[in-house]
């Protein structure tokens, strides 16, 4: 048993930390959740690419380097320690994309990855309806059988990053004559600027356009646009709901980055050189914590990455680790920063450049999307504990 | 880096395991609470036979030591089915002669130690006064050791009994002793000794915790009311995946504790406070939970959950209370000379 690193590895990080030292902008970006920050945030896609670093751990064909998840791991330690922006095309990177790789087709993986590893198309998520939140497979738009294709109508809502995002992967009901609700689905790509398509941006708590509504109203997506069988849209989205939750869609370098700079905030106000002798031993306890859950993630990380077994129900873990982990984190840099931390990150004198305002607000929403928290413990119990399932 | 268990390791687990399951530890357990250290005693020295004990001892002095990885694999073990006496104690005592050993040669105490404890003769308990006043049973153990500031003493007797709250946690006050050593290596052993004390006791933590939380699903799995299973109900699932939850995250801090603990002692202070803390804590969370979710019956002397939950709550304290593991985790790294000073 070791945590040590290979040469190779060591030279793979000091590669990713000298090229972010070298192309990490100066100043942070606008908010990614703006008309103005999305496209910032885009063209530094653009810019990871070009570097090939926007999806390392994907073959070299598609744009990416082959690592291995450890290597990924490190690439990501590297990314946010050099305070590098937030991934705009993380929908895509993070689900579309494992999707392809398990039931898509060489075409459709030709055709559609490339362009979202260098962000000329950004993706969005569209699964949830307003009837069909955790309960996913009540879902009711419909992909109704046309000539070459499909006919999609309905409505699917909170779908992040739609506001700006060029195209949409989700889940609609083909078969509805299926014996069961989550028997009859299908999983369709669709551009959101098609003809039958209307976008409403909802904002999200601080008001920024986060996510949106869409009305599809007869939507044409050709039979290419279809991955997996027609009628197994379930089961090929559930195949991949773990990259979701787990390790891969909030990696721990996200986390012992900010524990970092949480520490280094609490070690600024307990004083220059008495660092050890803080003011408020509960706001000291409350760091401890947040520099322990992130240095817990990163080892559990390393511990999947080198052969523990994982599984969708293990990514549960991560799940309800991580996002608890985040809110707590953020939740102790406001306190900590006592009147400045109610400043949003609008706001001139926002300290760090609102990044902790912002990272707060995006925390909020982590026990909520990806299935919420309280569905992961359902699946903690019944599939780890072995549990009796019961009513939700 | 592989981190995760190998093989031996795993076998090691769990050959460990089934002779505890096998000892049938609640009556042992019991039988020490009530003063009755035979039976402990028994199982001590087959503890041993399965070198336990022998994980902090050097070769040179009988042991295959010091194994920190392999400690935690079997105080994990030791946890679980809860076995009394003052394992952690003896093998802190160990890695404390083992590193006055290895700072003078001609020191007699290790030599006249170690053998006995890697055999399991000799049971040790240890106790730091900056950290606490008691020993832990020093009315049975072979010998009592004392860290007194710089000096370490070799206590002649034990005051009475004071009981803790887990009755197997025999405390006494040390006695006046002899001192067997004195001056800074004294002093960077005894940091040392406490820090593997630290891990032991967060590793016995998580196991103690694992059990706690098997025992708990095992009931809320057969125990209905309204018809049901209670373990289907959200309220009692949520709260077994919470500690579950917490165990898991807890682990590895544990092993990469381990692998700190032999190296740069300001980075292995701050590895196994974080170990600590984590484990104690989810072992409290499995507690609370397990008492919950049994229901009156889990709040009784008689069931012998009761050992399991009494005993989490004595770990939290012993050998680094939860604030003063926080606090250790966010001491700076000492500056580069005061670093290879502590070497």
């Amino acid at each position: 048993m070791d945590l040590d690193f290979t040469a190779g590895q060591d030279a793979f990080r000091a590669e990713a930390r000298d090229w972010l030292r070298a192309h990490v902008p100066a100043a942070p970006l606008p908010s990614l959740e703006t008309a103005e920050g999305f496209a910032a945030h885009r063209e530094w896609e653009r810019t990871l690419a070009d570097g090939r670093w926007s999806v390392v751990s994907w073959p070299a064909r598609y744009g990416g380097r082959d690592c291995s998840l450890l290597e990924w791991l490190i690439f990501e330690e590297e990314y946010y320690a050099a305070g590098a922006p937030g991934r705009v095309g993380q929908n895509g990177i993070n689900l579309l994309a494992p999707t392809l790789f398990e039931h898509g087709t060489e075409e459709q993986r030709a055709r559609v990855l490339p362009p979202m590893a260098d962000g000329s198309v950004v993706w969005a998520q569209a699964w949830s309806e307003p009837e069909a939140g955790s309960d996913l497979a009540s879902l009711r738009s419909t992909a109704v059988r046309t000539d070459g294709g499909w006919l999609l109508s309905g409505q699917k809502t909170w779908s992040s990053r739609a506001a700006f995002a060029d195209r949409a992967f989700g889940l609609f009901r083909s078969h509805p004559d299926a014996d069961r609700p989550h028997r009859g689905l299908t999983y369709l790509m669709f551009p959101l600027d098609a003809e039958g398509v209307t976008v409403r941006p909802i904002g999200r708590l601080d008001g920024k356009p986060a996510f949106a509504e869409l009305f599809l109203d007869g939507v044409f997506v050709p039979d290419e646009d279809v991955i997996g069988e027609p009628g197994q849209g379930w089961r090929v989205a559930m195949s991949t709901a773990g990259n979701e939750r787990g390790l891969t869609l909030r990696s721990p370098g996200r986390f012992t980055a900010a524990a970092g700079r949480l520490a280094a905030l609490w070690h600024a106000r307990a004083g220059a050189g008495d660092a050890g002798t803080p003011s408020d031993t509960a706001l000291r306890d409350r760091v401890a914590d947040a520099v322990i859950g992130a240095r817990a993630y990163q080892l559990f990380g390393y511990a999947s990455a080198t052969g523990a077994s994982g599984g969708t129900a293990a990514s549960s873990l991560n799940k309800v680790f991580w996002s608890e982990l985040d809110i707590a984190l953020h939740e102790t840099a406001l306190d900590l920063l006592g009147p400045l931390g109610e400043l949003s990150d609008a706001a001139d004198e926002a300290p760090a450049h609102g990044a902790w305002a912002e990272g707060h607000t995006f925390a909020l929403a982590g026990p909520i999307y990806a299935g919420t928290n309280e569905i992961q413990r359902d699946i903690i119990a019944e599939r780890l504990l072995g549990l009796p399932k019961g009513r939700r | 880096m592989h981190f995760r268990l190998d093989d031996e390791q795993r076998q090691f687990a769990a050959a460990l395991d089934g002779m505890l399951t096998a000892a049938g530890t609640p009556a042992v357990v019991r039988a020490w609470a009530a003063g009755d250290p035979a039976p402990g005693r028994a199982l001590w020295t087959r503890l041993a036979e399965a070198g336990v004990f022998g994980l902090a001892v050097p070769e040179r002095h009988g042991g295959f030591g010091p194994l920190p990885a392999e400690l935690v694999v079997s105080f994990v073990a030791l946890g679980r089915h809860a076995v009394p006496g003052p394992l952690v104690e003896t093998v802190a005592a160990a890695a404390l002669l083992d590193r006055l050993g290895a700072a003078d040669e001609h020191a007699e105490a290790p030599g006249v130690w170690l053998p006995g404890i890697a055999s399991g003769k000799t049971a040790a308990t240890l106790c730091r006064t900056a950290d606490s006043p008691y020993a832990l049973d020093a009315d049975t153990a072979d010998a009592v050791f004392v860290l007194d500031d710089d000096a370490l003493h070799r206590a002649e007797s034990a005051g009475p009994v004071q009981p803790s709250a887990d009755s197997a946690r025999r405390l006494a006050r040390p006695g006046p002793g002899t001192v067997l050593a004195q001056g800074p290596a004294v002093v960077a052993a005894a940091g040392h000794a406490a820090r593997t004390a630290a891990l032991a006791t967060a590793a016995q933590a998580l196991g103690l915790g694992r059990a706690l939380l098997e025992a708990t699903v095992a009931h809320a799995r057969q125990r209905t009311q309204f018809g049901v299973a209670i373990g289907s109900f959200q309220a009692v699932k949520h709260r077994l995946a919470d500690t579950l939850v917490a165990l898991e995250f807890a682990e590895p801090l544990l092993y990469a504790a381990a692998l700190a603990l032999p190296g740069d002692p300001a980075e292995a202070e701050r590895a196994v406070a974080a170990a600590k803390v984590s484990a104690c804590e989810a072992a409290c969370t499995a507690a609370r939970a397990a008492l919950r979710i049994h229901g009156a019956v889990g709040y009784t002397e008689e069931l012998d959950l009761s050992l399991w939950i009494r005993k989490a709550r004595c770990l939290r304290t012993a050998w680094g209370t939860p604030a003063d593991c926080r606090a250790r985790v966010l001491r700076p790294a000492p500056a580069p000379s005061e670093r290879s000073a502590a070497r």
